[in-house]
């Protein structure tokens, strides 16, 4: 199958086009869940009971590193598509594996992230704050450890089956995952932490 | 915590768990009798079968609407009189809490869902929804949940803080007991599976339709059902993350409704009625599609106003995500913030006004036909008018000052929600059942429902308007004498037992009816005019022999009248189909199971037991199982069974 027909390979059963655009819609409900915590956060980022604020915690060299490490394996996700869409399973695979060490990285960075908090004395359970704080943070980080997971499956079916119309087709689908949790972060970063540190 | 793992001291509670244990065992022991458990895991729990999942969710649904029924008798037995003890304060607490929830997210949900679920594909001409075994999960995580909410009662205490369960009165402080563990939990398990039955009918109606169906050539009930999903989708993640917020308040000490911690319980409030308020609606469109297919069909019209029909629901779903500071006007916003969603909550009125003249024209100077759905449908305009009407008079910010929190609230929404859904759904059911099972429900016995039912519900709530308006807040227990309620409220009761009885006339009839109605129904039995009529009933696994071509609304009829609703031979193909999957039921159960462990908060075996649900999203992954087809000469065999011309 030559990558240069008009409709690549992911789209080519019509079935794999409604699993797509159900996917699409997924992640029309998870703006809807992301949304709702980032007004849950906004309404209670104040609310920190006599404990440390953002701002006393943050450690934004890390968080720089995280947005780094995040943003990159996006990036990387999006060659390892091209690599698909040229029919090329070796090079996807290799920026596959890419895109997850990068993602793995992500996430030893967001748990010492939170081991500091913690140690800086705040956690779910000391304000408002912190609750809706590691809430935020934690539902995106689940999220990446889900699609580490989830990249992990695909790599095996990728390895024994090829590039198919399903491998494909899966393929595209947690890249758009992939992307979306990006696009998350980078809510988080300019609206949890930038702010916090400029406020 | 504090908990007993089974309710005791309470002789009605002892009596049910004795009686669920009886049951059980009975059941249990019946079927092995029978030796149907091959059959059952064969042809229903693993079934993919959209017409089997939608009959599944009826059942369930039937079921819920007896347990909530008879949550609700106990309430109005409790206060027929002043000063009575038949539930304490407690227990009158935990029904309402319960009635509420089963009667909203386990009753009316399942029911249009199943209904849904079994007419949709059939309506847009498609052998299956778009996602077949997704569909089946979402049953099931919906089954799952009911049964772990309905057997709170007896193991571990029921939620006890309303249905609106507000913070701070369902923390951890004001109602330590595990009850209220139940309402996160059970409520989220059965969120997951109604927001994957969003994503999978969008997906269903906006990719499957017969060629040359246009969105605007699409039956009513599609309509309704496609808006309704969409409002699933942009609703239900709202209810997730406040329930996820609960679920971390209650069991893992956060802080989000604590206000020393610097948490707000009115952020719970805001969360649950950005759900709330759209989810009433949620329930409410697919009960106006099933309306108006039954009104045009027993008018012999074509529904008057299609496209204002349209445009009026996406309106009505559009400002139904805009109203939700209604429900605590009283709760300290500023008087401008009131005025806003005063108006945008009476906005809401003319596109449902719209819908009514619209239904009324469709009838005017039709052929009537007084079946049992048309008299349903008939019964729900002027009954819901009145819901209508008491809802604009509490959208006015001012006056309800005066109205919060009464009885006349609590009429009001009965007033919209049974015309509204419990009408809708035995107008379907009276309708549509020849469609399902092949033969109809008798009409005679159908009378007897239909009238006990209809007067039993305006017996019992129109008073509630009245003591309501005299001062009765809501979730009462009881009352002295002198507030001189006794009256209206012992009529009321009364009223219910009426409403109960035409409930009993109901399962009379489905008994009668699976018994000695006659199974020769044929495919169209009330000329009707929209695809599903076209094939089979009831319906074959495949649904349609050849997918027909569209190029009208109210297809059906067209081919009807100019004699094209033939198929040929030569046009049957092999047809292709999923196979039954054990995974979206094992998910369930493993759902059930993780749900069960949390609610009392034993975490490692819910984490233990949450390996059940990876390990089937892993084994889901690897599955490539591809279906497998029915060949022509077999539905060529099946065809002719039935169109005896082929
Ligand atoms: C079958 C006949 C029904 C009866 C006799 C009945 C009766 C009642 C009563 C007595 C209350 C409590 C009033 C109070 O003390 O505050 C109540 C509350 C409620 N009912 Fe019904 N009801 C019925 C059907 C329904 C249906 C079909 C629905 C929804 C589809 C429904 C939804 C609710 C809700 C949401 C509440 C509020 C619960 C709360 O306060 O938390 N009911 N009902
Ligand atoms: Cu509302």
């Amino acid at each position: 199958m030559a990558s240069q027909t008009s409709t690549p390979l992911e789209y080519s059963t019509h079935q794999n086009e409604m699993t797509i655009l159900g996917f699409w819609i997924f992640l029309g409900a998870e703006i809807v869940l992301f949304a709702t915590l980032f007004a849950g956060y906004f309404v209670l980022e104040n609310g920190v009971a006599d404990g440390p604020t953002l701002k006393d915690i943050l450690m934004m060299k890390d968080v720089l590193i995280e947005t780094f490490l995040l943003l990159t394996s996006s990036f990387t996700m999006g060659l390892a598509l091209h690599q698909m869409r040229q029919n090329n399973l070796k090079g996807m695979l290799i920026f596959t594996v890419i895109t997850l060490l990068l993602g793995a990285g992500f996430m030893y960075m967001e748990i010492n992230e939170f081991i500091h908090y913690v140690h800086e004395g705040v956690t779910m359970q000391t304000s408002a704050f912190g609750s809706a704080l590691f809430t935020l943070l934690g539902t995106h980080g689940v999220h990446v450890t889900l699609g580490i997971g989830w990249v992990i499956l695909l790599i095996i079916q990728l390895v024994r089956r090829g590039i198919t119309p399903v491998t494909s087709r899966k393929f595209f689908i947690v890249s758009l995952y992939w992307h979306f949790l990006d696009v998350i972060w980078i809510f988080i970063f300019t609206f949890v932490y930038l702010k916090g540190a400029l406020m | 915590m504090k908990y007993d793992f089974f309710v005791t001291g309470d002789p009605i509670i002892l009596m049910s768990q004795i009686g669920i244990g009886l049951t059980m065992i009975g059941l249990i022991a019946l079927i092995t009798y029978l030796k149907k458990w091959t059959y059952l895991w064969k042809e229903w729990f693993t079934t993919v079968d959209h017409k089997k999942i939608g009959i599944m969710y009826i059942i369930a649904g039937v079921l819920m609407f007896f347990r909530g029924g008879v949550d609700g008798l106990m309430m109005k037995a409790q206060t027929s009189r002043p000063g009575l003890e038949l539930l304490n304060a407690q227990h009158y607490d935990e029904i309402f809490t319960t009635h509420g929830i089963v009667m909203i997210l386990f009753m009316a949900m399942p029911m249009l869902i199943g209904i849904m679920n079994v007419l949709i594909p059939l309506q847009i001409g498609a052998r299956d929804v778009a996602f077949p075994k997704l569909n089946a999960l979402s049953f099931w995580s919906f089954f799952v949940a009911a049964l772990l909410f309905n057997i709170s009662f007896v193991i571990g205490g029921s939620p006890d803080a309303g249905w609106t369960s507000y913070f701070p009165l369902a923390g951890k402080e004001f109602s330590p007991d595990i009850g209220n563990n139940y309402y996160a939990i059970a409520l989220q398990i059965s969120g997951i599976g109604t927001l994957a039955t969003g994503i999978n009918f969008i997906v269903t109606i906006l990719k499957m339709r017969a060629p040359g169906m246009k969105l605007l050539k699409m039956p009513m009930f599609t309509w309704t059902s496609l808006v309704t999903s969409v409002l699933i989708v942009a609703a239900f993640p709202i209810l997730t993350i406040a329930l996820l917020m609960m679920t971390l308040d209650r069991m893992f000490g956060a802080h989000f409704f604590t206000v020393a911690a610097g948490g707000d319980p009115m952020l719970w409030l805001n969360l649950f009625w950005l759900w709330g308020h759209p989810e009433v609606y949620i329930v409410v469109l697919p009960a106006f599609g099933m309306f108006s297919e039954v009104i045009a069909t027993f008018s012999r019209k074509n529904l008057f106003g299609y496209v204002t029909m349209v445009v009026s629901i996406v309106a009505i779903a559009f400002l139904s995500m805009l109203v939700w500071v209604h429900h605590f006007y009283t709760m300290g916003n500023s008087a401008a913030v009131n005025s806003v969603f005063s108006i945008t909550t009476m906005m809401i009125a003319i596109p449902t006004g719209v819908k009514i003249f619209n239904w009324l024209f469709t009838m005017r100077k039709g052929k009537i036909q007084f079946s049992n759905a048309m008299l349903w449908s008939l019964a729900f305009i002027p009954c819901f008018t009145i819901g209508g009407v008491t809802g604009v008079m509490l959208a006015m910010a001012a006056a309800d000052y005066q109205y919060h929190n009464t009885m006349f609230l609590v009429a009001h929404f009965h007033y919209v929600l049974i015309p509204g859904v419990v009408f809708a759904v035995f107008a379907g059911l009276y309708y549509w059942w020849p469609k399902m099972f092949g033969f109809a429900l008798n009409e005679k016995i159908g009378k007897w429902h239909f009238w006990l039912f209809v007067i039993g519900f305006n017996l019992t709530f129109m008073p509630m308007f009245f003591v309501g308006l005299d001062g009765m807040s809501r979730r009462m227990y009881t009352y002295s004498e002198s507030t001189g309620w006794a009256p209206w409220l012992g009529f009321s009761a009364v009223g219910s037992l009426v409403m109960a009885a035409g409930f009993a006339a109901l399962v009379y009839n489905l008994y009668w009816s699976f018994r000695y109605a006659s199974r020769d129904v044929g495919s169209d039995p009330w000329d009707a005019r929209t695809l599903e009529w076209a094939t089979a009933s009831p319906v074959q696994e495949y649904n349609f022999a050849v997918i027909p071509e569209v190029t009208e609304l109210d297809q059906f009829w067209k081919d009807k009248k100019e004699g094209t609703n033939k198929i040929k031979k030569e046009d049957i193909k092999d047809i292709h189909m999923p196979s039954n999957s054990a995974v979206p039921i094992i998910m369930g159960v493993a759902f059930g199971i993780v749900g069960f462990f949390l609610v009392f908060e034993m975490f490692i075996l819910s984490a233990i037991f949450s390996v059940g649900i990876i390990a089937c999203l892993i084994a889901n992954s690897f599955d490539y199982d591809d279906g497998y087809h029915i060949p022509a000469k077999k539905v060529l065999e099946t065809e002719r069974k039935w169109r005896g011309d082929l």
